[in-house]
């Protein structure tokens, strides 16, 4: 689950990592009494959306008094920011973080996140902060350092030391940022964090060391033990339709084709959207009914599939294991017939009581095309969403 | 020989009286597996369909031998329970789980470091020795004995690879789903290992999909270990970079986990990679064609 920058600082700042005074905003008003509030010669507003990229935007502008930061905010909210990350579209503005400006003397980079290869967190540090650090990654390799932690262990106050030293702090503000580093560790391993990228973590003037941005990233996987994290959730963040199909527990992801696919396994529904490019179509979707979907599941697959008005035809690919292909087709044959489908719909399905699937959906009498095999279905399901257009 | 599981195999299955264990308990001992009981923590010392129920896995496999245990427990325990077969030097575990978070995972896996266990998955539909054993969800009746291996991080995929080989009279020797998620117990090299050094297996197809670098990791290890022919799919190559494909482990990020990626360096390790999944089994049967040498790493034929 993504959540706001303003959320993920407050949720570092209960683990001691220092961070700007600040406040989340949803009014021009409001960004008024905030700047006052926080007395500072100058604030940052600062546009609250899951993307990075904000700043290039016009997501983030300087303010040197309570009624200019009002005006700003005034501008940002109800705006499409268009960043490198939100693709074309763009996200609509509906909060601000109004932050008190910070003399800031250098920007650093940290991040934090398991590595898959070694299985291990593995702790990031830079002195090339402030910049898109893929960029940086894939330009200057050197510049990133690395340091692996072991899980029974923690992050040694050695290891916060020695990345410290390679991004070239020195002083005050190393003992300050090895401390943070641990700090940051800490709120990692609490929270059930996928990922916690600070970029940057600025020194000041005066030596102090603050995230001055925060991306977290926590594992929706945990969330059962994290209550009260769930509210950080922002569901306007999120494409609707994929919001409907959780709840549903089905596994929707919203594409641009007119091909809706309904399939059980991700891989299985990943091939078959490919299988569907190959046959010179484009998918609408990713959906994954999983392992053991119920009828009602599969009706409620079909409703928000159909939402989707691009859609010119569906295809259903189902490899009955544990989902059986007669509970399929009656959730199938519901939907078609409550729902009222008027596009084509092409059904392949094998494995687990094919046979009375089939059956099933022959004397349905209901207007399915049936298909013999992957490649087959996704001739037949192209050719008749083409001819549908 | 066939991989890790055969008829010697002794099953155990954690979590046997819920609905997934419980049914895919019976599939396995139908299917000729033995299966020697299972772990319900409260109810030891009970029956559940014929096999004996113990509250730990250590009374378990004391009582019984079980070499094996395959896992149908809840998320939030699961990463306990495979370290808890693993205390209880258990062999083999399997865990089909689905779900778990990625640092109860991380500590499970730091835990086995060192010991004897291998963990297969989570987040995985088990294995299959078609004709000797399975422990997992993997449909018996799909499979057919033979000389194929297949490893893949899919579930439903790798039922379709099995049929299409299945269909074309070409059985398996052993099936694996190494699992979805991004940290794992067993990985493709550790699996095209075992296919390489097992004397019933003539080829392997791997099934990959976008995330990680597993795949390129498989592919260097093939291009020098192994001699035995591979088939390799692919799957997410129109997945969009930063949406994370079902799989917590099946995302393109940092423009780093592309298909295009992983299918040129399996092409480039002598792998015969299939753009679509329906060639799968086609492709193995054009790999195994005597005049292809019946063995030694050809030439790539990349789109067959």
């Amino acid at each position: 689950m993504k959540i706001h920058e303003y959320q993920a600082k407050a949720l570092l700042t209960r683990y001691g990592v220092a961070t700007p005074r600040g406040e989340p905003v949803f009014s021009a008003e409001e960004a008024a009494e905030a700047a006052e509030r926080l007395g500072a010669d100058r604030v940052v507003v600062k546009a609250q959306i899951h993307a990075g990229g904000r700043g290039k935007g016009g997501g983030v502008k300087l303010a040197d008094d309570p009624a200019t930061a009002a005006r700003i905010t005034g501008e940002m909210i109800g705006m499409t920011l268009v960043t490198a990350q939100t693709g074309p579209a763009g996200r609509v503005v509906s909060r601000v973080l109004v932050e008190e400006g910070l003399d800031i003397a250098t920007e650093l980079y940290l991040g934090l996140l398991v590595d898959r290869a070694e299985q291990k967190p593995l702790f990031m540090a830079s002195a090339a902060g402030g910049m898109d650090i893929e960029q940086v990654a894939a330009d200057t390799p050197e510049l990133i350092h690395k340091v692996h932690i072991d899980p029974g262990l923690g992050l040694a106050a050695f290891q916060a030391r020695g990345l410290v030293e390679a991004i070239g702090l020195t002083g005050v503000s190393a003992r300050k940022a090895a401390l943070l580093m641990q700090r940051v560790y800490a709120a990692f391993l609490a929270v059930d964090a996928s990922m916690i990228e600070i970029n940057p973590l600025v020194v000041t003037g005066a030596g102090d060391v603050l995230a001055l941005d925060a991306k977290v990233t926590l594992d929706d996987n945990a969330s059962f033990r994290h209550i009260d994290l769930v509210d950080l959730r922002d569901l306007a963040e999120e494409e609707p339709l994929e919001v409907e199909a959780s709840k549903h527990e089905l596994n929707y992801i919203r594409l641009d084709g007119t091909i809706g696919c309904m399939v059980n396994g991700a891989g299985l529904a990943m091939a078959t959207m490919d299988i569907i490019k190959l046959a010179g179509g484009e998918p609408a979707n990713f959906l994954d009914v999983g392992g053991g979907a119920s009828a009602e599941q599969i009706k409620s697959a079909f409703e928000i599939l159909l939402s989707d008005t691009k859609v010119k035809a569906v295809l259903v690919n189902i490899f009955g294991g544990i989902l059986r292909c007669d509970i399929l087709a009656e959730g199938v044959i519901a939907a078609v017939t409550e729902l009222g489908v008027d596009v084509p719909v092409v059904i392949r399905m094998e494995g687990t009581n094919v046979d009375e699937g089939k059956r099933m959906l022959k004397e349905s009498e209901l207007n399915f095309s049936t298909a013999d095999g992957m490649g087959e279905a996704a001739d037949v399901v192209v050719g008749l969403a083409a001819g549908a257009q | 020989m066939a991989i890790l599981i055969d008829a010697r195999t002794r099953l155990l299955v954690q979590g046997l009286t819920g609905r997934e264990g419980t049914f895919h308990a019976r599939q396995a001992a139908d299917y000729g597996t033995t299966v020697v009981g299972g772990v319900t923590p409260g109810k030891g010392g009970t029956t559940h369909d014929g096999f004996p129920v113990f509250n730990t896995v250590e009374s378990a496999v004391r009582a019984t031998g079980a070499d094996a245990s395959v896992l149908f427990v809840p998320p939030s325990v699961a990463a306990d329970a495979v370290m808890e077969a693993a205390d209880a030097g258990v062999a083999l575990i399997v865990c089909i789980t689905e779900g778990i978070p990625t640092l109860d995972m991380m500590r499970a896996l730091a835990f086995l470091d060192g010991r004897t266990s291998r963990l297969i998955g989570p987040n995985c539909p088990g294995l299959i020795s078609p004709g000797r054993a399975k422990a997992g969800i993997i449909p018996g009746h799909i499979c057919r004995e033979g000389r194929v291996g297949i490893v893949s991080k899919s579930g439903t995929l790798t039922y379709e690879a099995i049929h299409q080989l299945t269909r074309l009279g070409l059985g398996q020797t052993t099936c694996l789903g190494i699992g979805g998620d991004p940290l794992i117990g067993t990985s493709f090299i550790d699996t095209l290992e075992l296919f390489e050094a097992d004397d019933e297996t003539d080829a392997v197809v791997l099934i990959g999909e976008i995330g990680g670098t597993a795949e390129e990791d498989a592919a260097a290890f093939i291009r020098a270990t192994v001699r035995k022919p591979v088939v390799g799919f692919i799957a997410g190559q129109t997945a969009p970079p930063g949406r994370r494909m079902g799989h917590a482990g099946a995302i393109i990020s940092g423009g780093k986990g592309t298909a295009a990626e992983k299918m040129a360096a399996l092409s480039a390790a002598g792998v015969t990679v299939v753009n679509s999944p329906s060639e799968i089994g086609a492709a193995v049967a054009e790999r195994l064609r005597p005049e292809d040498g019946g063995g030694v790493a050809a030439g790539t034929h990349s789109g067959v």
